[in-house]
């Protein structure tokens, strides 16, 4: 009878990188790079996603997305979530600074902290309903403190909507950040700190020049994620407004023209737009590190 | 005077951190309040209450039975489990040939990993989409479990730094011994993994948890709803309920709760090691 531990090394390996690299291939050709292709192939035809038949139509579609303001202005939100994810960074570095030395219920707060991070998506859409709902917890709040005149309606008004959105984002990311964060800097040796302390370095020198050098890539990093992140905001938005009142983002529109509206072939010239808006930062982004390493 | 300063800086720092743990809770804690809050409690009492009745499970029957709970905790768990187990198995098998052996097109396949996280997900949906069709995919739980393993490339990326770390000659003195190379994956690679085995499951585990997207998109069958979708339902029905939409909150949090509780620690490694690419 054959078997395989009968085989030569030889054969055996040649055995095992095939067998073994199969599925895992199979998987990453059927649904990352055939999707893209596909997506390139719709985006210069009239396809509605079900009719057998498909009209090219060569740049049209991308003409329509670049002139018609329509389609172009969702990304005005994006700004938002952008903005946003500044505020985002500086707290989650705040915190883990600060909660990397010495502290009282350390552990607490750090899950407390974290904690968001790990939460459904839907669950935290749906509590920042109630959160911004008029005489929700905000408005509550605002009144038991006395700020009862600064309230607003929250997710009605369109001036305000993304706003509260991109924060709902912060809340649920921070963590996440933090975490990274906190790793980081913790790889740092406690040398650094001892011989900063006789120095007489304050903590604020130390963060400075021992903390910040030392976590530079991996907030260049997170920093350059922070705009692809951006244009791809999705979930919050969607499972809070739909995309009413003026916080339709880019992936949102997305997928209403396509599946609500069967325009799959302009839905995927939307789409190979944002995927090369995020392949430009990203390599923007290594090259940037890159440059700085030489 | 730099005494002074100490103090002060230190109040500032534990208020911050106060202050960033109320807003951390305060969101959750009054969907709690009011998850336990009879109809007319919740009408005359203001979110800040607490319930008078901390013991009142109303809302959490009401929540599970009608909101179909029970059937998005099974195929939410059906999900997990088989993704999961798939992930492992394929990225640790992957990661396995890649580390240990030199060979034609490894380069290329390394390089075809590394390019598709350049892609995110949520741009290629559109097409994906027709894909999943084809397949006869849609409406089956295959389709959300074929997406979960297929996009791994998070899990091969562990697996391959661990691999540095396990000696090369550990395999060379099995192959002394006459073991195969599959033995050698199976009983030695694979065992000695487990700290990177805990980390993908704890990554992937969440991720697929919380996904709203790809059950809402490729699941829409009642039957077929898992945990996000099955919340996500409860805008229609009770869009003004909200102490039983808060109960469904809350039974979707805990398994999440219970789950950071008890393996905090793996968590935390995890989440560190998981972005850095």
């Amino acid at each position: 009878m054959l078997k395989f531990s009968n085989l030569s090394y030889s054969k055996q390996r040649l055995a095992i990188i095939v067998a073994f690299s199969f599925i895992p291939l199979a998987l990453l050709i059927t649904f990352a790079y055939l999707p893209v292709i596909n997506m390139f192939k719709y985006s210069f035809s009239d396809w509605n996603g079900y009719s057998k038949r498909l009209e090219y139509v060569g740049f049209e579609n991308y003409i329509k997305i670049f002139t018609d303001p329509e389609y172009f202005s969702v990304f005005k939100v994006s700004l938002y979530y952008f903005v946003a994810t500044f505020v985002q960074m500086g707290l989650a570095l705040y915190f883990a600074s600060i909660l990397s030395f010495q502290t009282w219920f350390k552990n607490f707060f750090k899950g407390v902290l974290f904690f968001p991070s790990l939460m459904n998506g839907v669950a935290i859409g749906f509590i920042f309903l109630f959160f911004f709902k008029p005489d929700g917890t905000l408005d509550t709040l605002l009144q038991a403190v006395g700020l009862g005149s600064y309230v607003k309606l929250w997710l009605g008004n369109p001036e305000i909507i993304n706003i509260s959105l991109a924060g709902t984002s912060i809340w649920r990311y921070m963590g996440f950040n933090f975490i990274v964060f906190l790793g980081a800097i913790s790889s740092i040796s406690s040398d650094l700190y001892e011989a900063a302390d006789i120095d007489g370095a304050n903590r604020w020198h130390q963060f400075r020049s021992i903390i910040l050098p030392s976590i530079k890539r991996i907030l260049q990093l997170n920093l350059i994620l922070a705009i692809s992140g951006a244009v791809s905001a999705f979930d919050i938005p969607y499972i809070m407004t739909g995309g009413s009142n003026g916080s339709e983002t880019f992936v949102i529109q997305t997928l209403d023209v396509a599946f609500k509206y069967s325009k799959v072939g302009l839905a995927s010239a939307m789409a190979v737009i944002l995927l090369l808006i995020v392949i430009a930062v990203t390599l923007l982004q290594r090259l940037l590190i890159r440059g700085e390493e030489d | 005077m730099y005494k002074l300063k100490r103090i002060l800086a230190s109040s500032i720092k534990y208020a911050a951190l106060l202050l960033g743990a109320f807003i951390a809770l305060l969101p959750i804690v009054v969907i709690l309040f009011a998850s336990l809050k009879t109809k007319t409690e919740y009408a005359a009492t203001s979110p800040l209450t607490p319930p008078v009745n901390w013991l009142n499970w109303a809302n959490y029957t009401k929540a599970f039975i009608n909101g179909n709970m029970l059937t998005g905790f099974v195929n939410t768990a059906f999900i997990l489990l088989i993704s999961i187990i798939g992930a492992t198995l394929t990225g640790s098998m992957i990661a396995y040939i890649l580390n240990r052996f030199k060979f034609k097109g490894k380069s290329l396949m390394l390089g075809a990993f590394l390019l598709a996280t350049l892609i995110p997900g949520v741009t290629t949906q559109v097409s994906t989409f027709q894909i999943i069709n084809k397949l006869e995919l849609f409406n089956t739980p295959w389709a959300a479990i074929l997406l979960y393993l297929g996009t791994d490339i998070i899990a091969v990326y562990i697996f391959l730094q661990f691999l540095d770390s396990i000696a090369v000659a550990l395999d060379e003195s099995a192959m002394l011994d006459g073991a195969s190379y599959l033995t050698i994956y199976w009983r030695i690679i694979l065992p000695l993994l487990k700290p990177a085995i805990v980390t993908v499951i704890i990554i992937k585990g969440v991720n697929i948890y919380n996904d709203f997207y790809t059950p809402f998109l490729y699941m829409p069958k009642t039957s077929l709803q898992v945990i996000s979708t099955a919340l996500f339902k409860f805008k229609g029905p009770y869009g003004s309920q909200w102490e039983v939409i808060s109960a469904g909150i809350i039974i979707a949090i805990i398994p999440t709760l219970i789950a950071f509780l008890s393996l905090q620690k793996y968590i935390y490694n995890g989440f560190a090691q998981g972005s850095v690419k």
